[in-house]
């Protein structure tokens, strides 16, 4: 069985960095073609260093995080500064379903890689743009990175202890703001399945942030407050936090809702004194005292590993997870069983852990299909195969350094 | 309901919370007919806060009524017989349903997918659970929090720690959840898409926890670039780099790559100590980050926040102030785009709510709607598209089955 739900879709991948490649990275393990269109004259930030050390890579083809972005992706080099470049490139438009990018607002027009542009090549193309701040309003032309959709969005605000500083997270902020454009250029896809009608998307990673915080927005619209950030509190619940545990910096979650979760927390930790004082007796009193609340917590789950707690309060119908850090996730055996680790040969690393989509169809799988794409590796397959273009023409525009 | 690129496609929600809801709301407000269904009851959401004038009426949670617009709504109470019946009625008629009760409970109730595969052959369902249907943690509970610190996505935060002292969190408000919802979406939409091209319905297993790790992606990388895992503290700096201002706001910078700690120097008016053979380099920045920190910091309280973001985007360099949800609805950026609308609920009245993120250029959605009261849509529902009679309504209303 070879089914693939996007089968058949293929995709003008302009994007670079991390939102943009990943929302065609989520399409293409749905099955769809995607053609990353790249350049040695505009590198992608991710080619070529590690944010994580601010190491660079000895080699654009040696990038594991590149390769985690860009799995299952074709990679052809056209310098698109050059008009021949454009024309190349809008050739590869024209057999494609959809157009991606992420540049700043007003580049792919100044390329003449516009919607206006492309649109007379691909009558129905779907063209999605994502910026940090939309294409449209004052700051269209400003720039954006994850923790600036993360701080602008109003997340940024909303993480952090409540004594603390506000937190932008990490890279997950792109993902996020993947997510939400593959979900967008579906859509669309759908509509165009429907109508036969392509359109143009303008996406704003700012508001893909905000529309994630909406629930924490309203109370501005409702009632004029800004809620501020508070750690890991919940507005009705407590015990509701991370709490030390055997073993250096590991940390177990509990949450508990009601009247019989909380009894049976307390007889997994023996039905200790304090849990039948009247400053815990009902839900709404623990969550006015959840302070020392936690504080009692902590001294009880300090004898015990995380995943001893776990165990323990899972057992008796109590929500506890350990709070794991990515070595615990590789080696974690719910994880294991739900195969949602993999390997991937890449030419260059070698064999690279990744993880595999976090969706399981029962019709068509979502797969990691192979390693992400040196650069221009699929040159000749797209210029040659897709384009019909001869050797010689090939070599001439190599040689022009419009491929390249 | 509203009109728009998913006017047309049929979905039953039988959700509560948050990561449901929301999956079905993102289809709702793109014109997807949703049918939500609640339990008599109604949906947990509607008990939590903040509510509008701090009233605590389940018709007035923010919560509720974000996660809920454009949807139609109606009660079913499945303990009884009659209410499965009524269920495989309406999923016999949709082309998605969304579920997220405990693994094995629709099981249990006769109503899982191989028994309303039957009922309809094209449907495509979604599941929704904290660990997926399979594995060692299948029936394991797990609220927001949990699943959150679960999928690795809490241990790194808050980012940029000075140590370990401290307990990890969560993201803020919902996001985690919103986050499962989010990733939902996309695969439903593949999954209808492929449907429609000729394929047939599927069953679709979402795990909250893997849908948040899938969004720590880069953490195995960066686990695999430093030899052991990445924390909360020590590494992740260069990246956001938080500067509070001289109004008591802040700025979020990013030092990486080279071109934008240019921008940021040259904003803040290429001070002498930036030229530092300490600083100039990104390893040198990385390997002497504390005081570089320092450093920016006391330079940054020279300015106010807004003050100092349009100075340094005005490099072509990337920076935001922090905002505060009464900034994000006040910023002018959110005005010029029209990213708040305005929609009218039958008890909450006209109020303002976060818009979409993408404009479509040829299908904008129109005609918003409110999130529904309990049971509102029942005589719609039940009566004018399932051909229940008034009889049969009253009936169904006694036995407490609506």
């Amino acid at each position: 069985m070879d089914r693939e739900a996007l089968r058949g879709i293929r995709i003008a991948d302009f994007t670079w960095v991390w939102s943009g490649p990943l929302a065609t990275l989520l399409l293409s393990f749905l099955g769809a073609e995607v053609i990353k269109i790249e350049s040695r004259k505009r590198l992608d930030q991710t080619r070529q260093g590690t944010i994580t050390t601010g190491d660079s890579f000895p080699d654009f083809n040696a990038s594991p995080t590149f390769n985690n972005a860009n799995l299952n992706k074709k990679s052809v080099t056209i310098d698109l500064s050059r008009p021949e470049g454009a024309e190349l490139a809008k050739r590869i438009v024209a057999a494609s379903d959809l157009v991606v990018e992420n540049m700043r607002p007003g580049v792919m027009d100044k390329l003449g890689l516009g919607y206006k542009d492309l649109v007379k090549v691909k009558p129905d193309i779907v063209m999605l743009s994502a910026s940090g701040f939309g294409s449209s309003g004052p700051y269209r032309e400003y720039a954006g990175f994850a923790p600036i959709f993360a701080a602008f969005g109003g997340l940024a605000h909303l993480t952090g202890y409540e004594d603390g500083e506000p937190n932008t997270m990490s890279g997950v902020m792109d993902l996020r703001v993947g997510t939400a454009s593959a979900f967008a250029l579906l859509v669309a896809l759908i509509h165009r399945q429907r109508t036969g009608e392509g359109q143009y998307i303008d996406l704003s990673a700012s508001e893909c942030v905000s529309s994630l915080v909406g629930a924490e927005l309203m109370e501005y619209s409702m009632n004029k407050r800004s809620p501020f950030r508070r750690g890991n509190q919940d507005s009705i619940m407590a015990p509701h936090n991370c709490y030390r545990c055997k073993g250096e910096d590991k940390w177990v979650s509990i949450a508990v809702a009601t009247d019989e979760e909380w009894n049976a927390l307390c007889q997994v930790m023996g039905a200790p004194t304090w849990c039948m004082e009247e400053a815990f007796s009902t839900v709404y009193d623990r969550w006015k005292n959840r302070a020392d609340l936690d504080n009692h917590m902590a001294i009880w789950t300090i004898g015990y590993t995380h995943y001893e707690v776990m165990t323990l309060l899972q057992n008796a119908g109590v929500a506890a997870m350990p709070s794991f850090n990515a070595e615990e996730m590789l080696s974690d055996p719910h994880v294991k069983a739900r195969n949602l680790i993999n390997d991937v040969e890449h030419p260059v690393m070698g064999k690279k852990v990744v993880l595999n989509p976090s969706w399981k169809l029962s019709e068509t799988p979502a797969t990691v299909k192979r390693a992400s794409p040196l650069l221009g590796e699929h040159n000749d397959e797209v210029f040659g195969g897709l384009l019909g273009m001869s050797e010689g023409d090939i070599k001439k525009l190599e040689d022009e350094k419009i491929i390249y | 309901m509203a009109y728009g690129p998913l006017s047309g496609v049929k979905v039953v929600e039988y959700c509560s919370l948050v990561s449901g809801p929301y999956c079905a709301k993102l289809l709702a407000d793109l014109g997807a007919e949703v049918i939500k269904i609640e339990a008599p009851q109604g949906d947990e959401a509607r008990k939590s806060g903040a509510f509008l004038r701090d009233e605590p009426d389940p018709e007035m949670s923010g919560l509720f009524l974000y996660l809920n617009t454009n949807k139609l709504g109606v009660t079913l109470n499945l303990d009884s017989a009659t209410g499965r019946d009524t269920f495989k009625d309406l999923v016999a008629g949709a082309d998605i349903l969304i579920e997220d009760r405990q693994p094995g409970k629709l099981e249990k109730l006769g109503l899982n997918y191989e028994v309303l595969k039957q009922v309809n052959p094209s449907l495509i369902m979604a599941s929704i659970t904290p660990f997926g249907q399979d594995g060692p943690y299948r029936d394991f509970k797990a609220y927001g929090l949990n699943t959150y610190h679960a999928s690795g996505g809490g241990y790194v935060l808050p980012a940029a720690s000075p140590n370990a002292d401290r307990e990890p969190i969560k993201g803020g408000g919902y996001i985690g959840e919103c986050d499962v919802g989010s990733s939902a979406s996309v695969v439903i939409m593949g999954a209808l898409y492929w449907r429609n091209a000729g394929g047939t319905g599927q069953y679709i297993d979402i795990s909250k926890q893997e849908a948040e790790m899938a969004l720590e992606r880069v953490n195995i990388v960066r686990y695999y670039e430093l030899g052991k895992s990445p924390t909360r503290y020590e590494i992740n700096r260069i990246r956001d780099t938080l500067l509070p201002c001289r109004d008591g706001g802040y700025v979020m910078v990013v030092l990486y790559p080279e071109k934008q700690w240019n921008g940021i120097a040259e904003a803040m008016g290429n001070p002498e100590w930036m030229k530092d053979t300490k600083f100039n380099t990104q390893k040198g920045r990385e390997s002497h980050f504390n005081e570089l920190r320092e450093r920016l910091r006391e330079e940054a309280l020279n300015y106010d926040t807004m003050d100092l973001f349009h100075r340094v985007q005005s490099k072509g360099t990337a920076c935001a102030p922090v905002c505060s949800a009464e900034q994000v609805v006040e910023s002018p950026q959110s005005q010029a785009r029209n990213f708040f609308v305005e929609i009218e609920h039958p008890k909450a009245g006209k109020l303002s709510y976060p818009g979409q993120p993408y404009q479509f250029s040829k299908t904008a959605p129109q005609d918003n709607h409110g999130a529904p009261l309990l049971a509102q849509h029942n005589e719609e529902v039940y009566g004018n598209r399932l051909g229940y009679s008034k009889q049969d309504l009253v009936k169904l209303r006694e036995a407490g089955v609506i």
